[in-house]
């Protein structure tokens, strides 16, 4: 099967002096169109799982793809470029520029690729529009609430279309009812084009993925799916 | 896969940072403007000040004096009455206006003052012909007229009228010479070739003649020859002077004295340019400090970036940017504040206005360095900073 995100054998060991091992040998394949969620406790590796997928980080061994893409061997200005064009992020804390209006926060995302401000705004608006956030364009991003400033962040991270959205807990700062309108936002907007990934210590965010992979000390404990069964390891 | 970022949105990214920081960034523009300020205004002051020195000084510097020489016994011996009418007939001299000096008699503003109480003012006869010779300019009233020779009339030079206390002309001011009321006619502005006529008062050679009797020849001459011809001139004046001169003749070129002083203003102008460079260091310093504060404040932002596809050099690029257009933003408004204390000063000091383009740029560019190299510290630092770390933020 071949897959958007491929990761082979992947571990992750940080230098002295912590010297943790992270991740301990991790196989994993996600196809396009795939909703998943990547649980576990605190310390289970998930952050770091997240950013090799995000190529922030590189593995200290083993083998990752990205829509194809061999990344490990890249250079970082050709990381940068992937992250640019291939890849989606939406972070626990959000990271909107607070005084900025909504519309130039998402803007902002297409900033790296080189688009052409008109087309940078009209992909905005659109972006915003799929988010349900288009009556609060001119807002400043301060103002907005927190569920509200989450959609602003998904927005900026879907405006330039990537193959992979990855999502780091991101009801972590939302009470449930507005985090689980943001879990259905998140993976409604899995398609033939996207797919989305997101960590979470949170069933029911979990529960809402099609696929749910546990980890457990740097190791794939579990990996299920509703469309393929349970494949526990 | 595209190119990176658009140079218009790499400028546009780093006015964000500086217009979301409004008064830290002014506070910390002001402290280049104010380096900025001292550098311009003391290259503008100087300048101004210099170019008054050269205004002055004539057109290059073709002013020569020929001067009594004193006799055994330390009295001053007065040139011929010839002197004069031959020197204007050498070839290049261009004007030529003579002056003769009254011994022993006081300038005062009452009779209530001493007589010995000169105040180091003396009287001088003087001619029509010497504003127009010395680049002399009437600061109040006029000069002497033709009616001066039959008429105690009389003009102060620039420290005299200072030192009698005359500041104004609208109501007749009258003082005394020796015993006779003069009426002060109007009263010279500094001339700074002629320091001896700052000090004196003015009268026509009939008034010196009838009222105190002095009908020698002039003490002292003052010529302005061809610029080319100034050292030809000088080699005959002697001869002219006084035929088969005696050497009791003393010809001098006061322009020298002039040159010098440019020559020492030069001095302090290094030493303030010194103290103006000290100032934008420290300036570039405070600069420098606040992008390191900003780039710690700002990881999360730096990390977002990065996620966003920003490579190292982009985030590099934006800190230094920002650091340039803050202090360019200060350099201009240094060089606005340079010029108009410049101006506020050249008016103070009654001197020209001339503030050197070189000084503009030179403040400006300063300005941009200073700004450039402040920033590449915390640029590096920004752009080492991982992507992981920086996102790590609370």
């Amino acid at each position: 099967m071949n897959g958007v995100l491929e990761l082979s054998a992947v571990r992750k060991v940080y230098p002295p002096p912590t010297a943790v091992t992270a991740l301990d040998g991790i196989d994993l394949v996600v196809g396009a169109g795939e909703t998943v969620a990547i649980t576990g406790a605190s310390g289970a590796g998930k952050s770091t799982l997240l950013s090799i997928l995000g190529t922030l980080e590189r593995p200290t061994s083993g083998t990752v793809r990205v829509a194809g893409a061999e990344v490990s061997a890249l250079s970082d200005a050709a990381l940068s470029e992937v992250r640019a064009t291939r890849l989606g992020f939406v972070f626990q804390q959000f990271f909107l520029l607070d005084r900025l209006s909504v519309l130039d926060n998402v803007a902002t995302g297409l900033i790296y690729r080189g688009v052409p401000p008109r087309v940078r705004r009209e992909r905005a608006v659109e972006a915003l529009y799929e988010v349900g956030l288009a009556g609060r364009i001119g807002h400043r991003a301060g103002q907005l609430s927190g569920g509200e400033r989450q959609r602003v962040a998904i927005a900026r991270a879907i405006a330039g279309r990537p193959a992979v959205l990855l999502a780091d807990e991101p009801t972590g700062n939302l009470d449930s009812a507005t985090g689980a309108e943001i879990t259905t936002l998140l993976s409604g907007l899995a398609g033939d084009a996207t797919t989305v990934v997101l960590i979470t210590h949170n069933t029911e965010v979990a529960a809402a993925m099609r696929r749910q992979v546990h980890l457990r000390d740097g190791r794939i404990v579990s990996d299920t799916s509703v469309d393929t069964g349970e494949v526990s390891r | 896969m595209s190119a990176g970022l658009r140079p218009a949105d790499a400028i546009a990214l780093a006015t964000v940072g500086l217009r979301t920081r409004r008064a830290r960034s002014a506070l910390t523009a002001l402290g280049i403007a104010i380096a900025v300020a001292a550098v311009v205004a003391v290259l503008g002051i100087a300048q101004s000040a210099k170019a008054d020195l050269i205004a002055q000084l004539g057109e290059q510097g073709n002013l020569l004096t020929v001067a009594s020489g004193e006799s055994v016994n330390g009295r001053g011996v007065p040139l011929p009455l010839s002197a004069e009418p031959m020197i204007a007939r050498i070839p290049p001299v261009r004007t030529v206006t003579a002056v003769g000096t009254l011994e022993n008699v006081a300038v005062r503003r009452s009779r209530a003052i001493p007589e010995v109480q000169t105040g180091g003012m003396n009287i001088l006869a003087a001619e029509p012909s010497l504003p127009a010779t010395l680049s002399a300019t009437v600061l109040l009233g006029h000069y002497l007229d033709a009616t001066a020779e039959h008429y105690p009339v009389t003009v102060l030079g620039f420290e005299a009228a200072k030192i009698l206390g005359i500041g104004s002309l609208r109501t007749p001011t009258q003082i005394l010479l020796g015993s006779h009321w003069f009426t002060v006619a109007g009263v010279l502005a500094p001339v700074a070739v002629a320091p001896e006529v700052d000090l004196a008062a003015l009268i026509s050679f009939g008034q010196a003649a009838d009222v105190f009797g002095r009908t020698a020849g002039p003490s002292r001459i003052y010529l302005r020859a061809d610029p080319d011809q100034v050292a030809a001139v000088a080699s005959v004046l002697t001869a002219t002077t006084v035929p088969g001169g005696q050497g009791e003749v003393q010809v001098r070129r006061p322009s020298d004295l002039l040159v010098a002083r440019i020559a020492a203003k030069g001095a302090f102008v290094g030493l303030f340019l010194g103290l103006g460079g000290i100032a934008l260091l420290i300036a570039g310093v405070g600069i420098a400090n606040i992008m390191v504060i900003s780039v710690l404040e700002r990881r999360g932002e730096i990390g977002l970036r990065r996620a966003l596809g920003a490579r190292r050099r982009h985030i590099a690029g934006q800190f230094m940017l920002e650091s340039t257009l803050l202090a360019a933003a200060g350099g201009l408004l240094g060089v606005v504040l340079g010029v108009l204390a410049t101006v506020v000063a050249a008016r103070l000091g009654g001197n020209p206005v001339a503030i050197p383009p070189a000084a503009l740029a030179a403040g400006l560019g300063a300005a941009l360095v200073v700004g450039a190299l402040a920033g590449l510290y915390p640029a590096v630092r920004a752009a080492r900073l991982a992507p992981v770390e920086a996102l790590r933020t609370l």
